[in-house]
This record gives structure tokens, sequence and C-alpha cells, in this order.
């Protein structure tokens, strides 16, 4: 088992100029946790929809690496959006599941993951060219020196600790938060 | 076994025989001119009115002189050759989505791509966005969706009716502006004053073409 900060700092680590969508919940607090910065767009609600904010994305910015952080129940809620993604072949979409099994933020009750649904496969299924289930240190290490050349659409589901950690909270402000983003590709606001 | 008895012809089969299936706009004269003419006629403002050429075509040319880029969609017949234009059109990428909800986080990501992106579905798709609205309207985001309707006007299926009457106040309730349009000729217009409306200053715009535009459906 993984801890969620440590996957989220080592990714955080590796970035470069990378955008990332952070699904709501322990998510968000944890790419908020590795330090702010505008190319992060956090999402506060909206469940089910990281993935495909992260699609929009990529598919209006293809030369610009896009990565979604988020847990299983966000990504349970938007499983539907796997398939698009997988119909649609972005070459600079990673999908990353920090995978506690649990909804964490509703009193920690037991997920499909924590049953039998394997969302790599899921990913795999629905056409994604790299797809994983990460669950030791080694694993982790070996998929961050391979990250940069792994082939996409790119899911990787870390099975993470249940941890109730201290929240590591960014703004609120959702305009704020788009204008920012946005200014990160030199859009200005309306 | 028992034979099963022959169904009974019931009034309904007389009313829908002779109900002919219009994919929107479709009793339009088409191939009056070619698509780069129809595409300068919308550049040079001859659009709109009670133009009588191909409808469809000039809605692609409208969304293209407002440089969308993206439409996702959850298919509805009343849209079926708008998207099979798009498809056609190298300028305008139909992205196809399990459910509605995804075109809208869809639609919020590409704007903060700087794209543009207006979604198609139909009006018993509405129900299915609502809790995505809030990131539209949590963060002001600039959003078009063209909702064609069911259950507005001599609807057949029963099961349209609930979803297709409770549309404009679910929008509504989500802060979208509805715009309906019951009249041919009002729909260019009305699509073109919410492109330009959403995408200038940030409004979040929901035209509603009726069931009386588009057609009934053929059964």
């Amino acid at each position: 088992m993984l801890k969620r900060r440590e996957v989220t700092a080592s990714l955080n680590g590796l970035r470069e100029e990378a955008r990332i969508i952070s699904g709501l919940g322990s998510s968000t607090y944890d790419l908020h946790s590795t330090g702010d910065n505008s190319r992060n767009f956090y999402l506060w609600g909206a469940m089910g929809g990281a993935a495909m904010v992260g699609l929009g994305v990529a598919m209006a910015q293809p030369n610009s690496n896009i990565i979604v952080l988020t847990g299983d129940g966000e990504m349970l809620m938007g499983m539907g959006s796997l398939a698009t993604i997988g119909v649609q072949q972005p070459t600079n979409l990673s999908i990353i599941v920090l995978d506690n099994g649990h909804f964490g933020e509703t009193g920690m009750q037991a997920s499909h993951t924590n049953s039998c649904v394997d969302l790599a496969k899921i990913a795999k299924s629905s056409g994604f060219n790299f797809s994983t289930t990460i669950k030791t240190d080694h694993g982790l290490k070996n998929f961050l020196t391979r990250f940069g050349d792994l082939p996409r659409p790119l899911f990787a589901a870390f099975k993470v600790e249940r941890e109730k950690l201290v929240r590591s909270l960014p703004i609120l402000d959702g305009v704020e938060l788009k204008n920012r983003f946005r200014k990160t590709y030199d859009f200005l606001p309306n | 076994m028992e034979n099963k008895a022959p169904r009974k012809v019931t009034h309904h089969d007389h009313y829908w025989k002779f109900t002919k299936k219009i994919s929107f706009l479709s009793f339009v004269p088409r191939k009056c001119s070619t698509r780069a003419s129809r595409y300068k006629d919308i550049l040079t403002g001859a659009m709109g009115g009670n133009n009588k050429k191909d409808t469809d075509e000039m809605l692609l040319g409208l969304l293209k002189k407002h440089n969308v880029d993206f439409l996702p969609f959850v298919p509805d017949a009343g849209h079926a050759r708008l998207i099979d234009q798009a498809f056609d059109d190298p300028d305008l990428q139909p992205i196809v989505l399990t459910t509605e909800e995804e075109g809208v986080a869809f639609a919020c990501g590409n704007w903060l791509g700087g794209k543009k992106s207006v979604l198609l579905m139909q009006s018993s798709g509405v129900g299915n966005t609502v809790n995505m609205l809030s990131l539209v309207s949590n963060c002001n985001f600039p959003f078009v969706t063209l909702i064609t309707m069911r259950g507005d006007f001599g609807e057949f299926n029963s099961w349209q009716v609930p979803m297709g009457k409770a549309t404009p106040t679910v929008l509504m309730a989500m802060g979208i502006q509805v715009l309906n349009v019951r009249k041919r000729e009002d729909l260019l217009n009305t699509v073109d004053a919410a492109l330009y409306s959403a995408f200038s200053s940030d409004q979040r715009i929901a035209v509603l073409i009726s069931q009386n535009l588009v057609g009934r459906k053929e059964w």
C-alpha cells in the first residue's frame, strides 16, 4: 500500500509544465499540499467531472500535458468518461487515480474498488494505450521513471492507504481558479 | 400454445401512418447552392429570417462563424444531420458522450484550454446534467447547449413527457438562461444571440428547440 501524498508529491515533482486537474475531496487537498500552482485546476464539486474537464483541456491544447488526479469514488461516478476518452485517443492525457477503496470525505464507506471493480481493466478495455494498477513503492518508482515515455491516453490506479489527513485547502473561488489557469495559456478574462 | 392474436389497430396507427418523420428542417429544399456560397451568405449577414436554404447547414456555418471547435453530443434524431455534417467538416469536431454531464465538464475544460464547445442533447438529457451545471455556474464558464425537445408538442411516448415538461424549470433552477425556439425562422437568430452572449460575456444559455420544429418521431 502506498501513501497518497507521497504519490501526489512524486508525480508533482515530474510535472514540469503539465496542467493538473484534481477531483473533489482528498485529491484536491493532496494536490494543494504539494504547493499551490496556477497550472492546477482544483475541483471542489462536480463529482464525476474531473476526467472530462481533463479531456476538454487536452483536446483544446494538444501540445500541453494534462494530468487528472482523482479518487476512486470520483472516477467511478464518471466511469463513462473512460469510454469517451478511449474513443478520442488524446496523446497528452493521463488519468491518475488515488484508490483507497473508500469514500473518504463522507465517512469512509467502502467503494466498488474495495470489492470486485478494477478501474485499470475498465480503462484498458475502453481503449487507453497504457493502463496499470500500482501497489508498491517499487511499482511507483518504476512508473515514475517511465512516466514521460509511456503512451497516452494513460491510466494508473495507485492503491493507497485509507488515511485521514490534515486538509490542505486551495481557494474556493471558481472564477479565480478559472482565470488564473487560462492565464497560463495567455488567455485573458472576458 | 395459444396463438397470439394480431395486434388491434388503434387510432395511433392511423395517426402515425400519416405523420412523416421530419428530421431537423428536412422539408426545405436541399442542394440549392454550394456550401461555400451558403457560408458566404452567413458571413455577409444574409442568414436568418425566412431564408429557405438548408437551415442545418446554415447552423453549422453559424457555429463556425463563432469559432466553435467541438460539439460534444448525446445524439438526438433532431440533431442527426447537424452531427453528420459536423463529422464531415474539418473545422468542427463532434465528441460522442456516454452521458450529457460529460459534455458539460468537457465544455468547461475546453474553455480552460481556450476553445469553444457547444453541447448538443435532447431534453431528456438535461436531467443528467444537473449537478455538473454547478461547475458552469460556480466558475462563470461560458456555456451554450442546443436542446431538441421531447414531450412538449405532439409527443407519442408518454415516458418522454415528465423530463420534457421539467426541462426549462430545471435549467433555470441551475442558473441557465433559457431561450425558446418555436418557429423555424427564429432558430438561427436565437443561436447566434446565444453564442455571442455566452462567449463574449461568460453567459450560460440553453436554446430549447421545440418538437413542433424538429418533427415528431416516426413509429
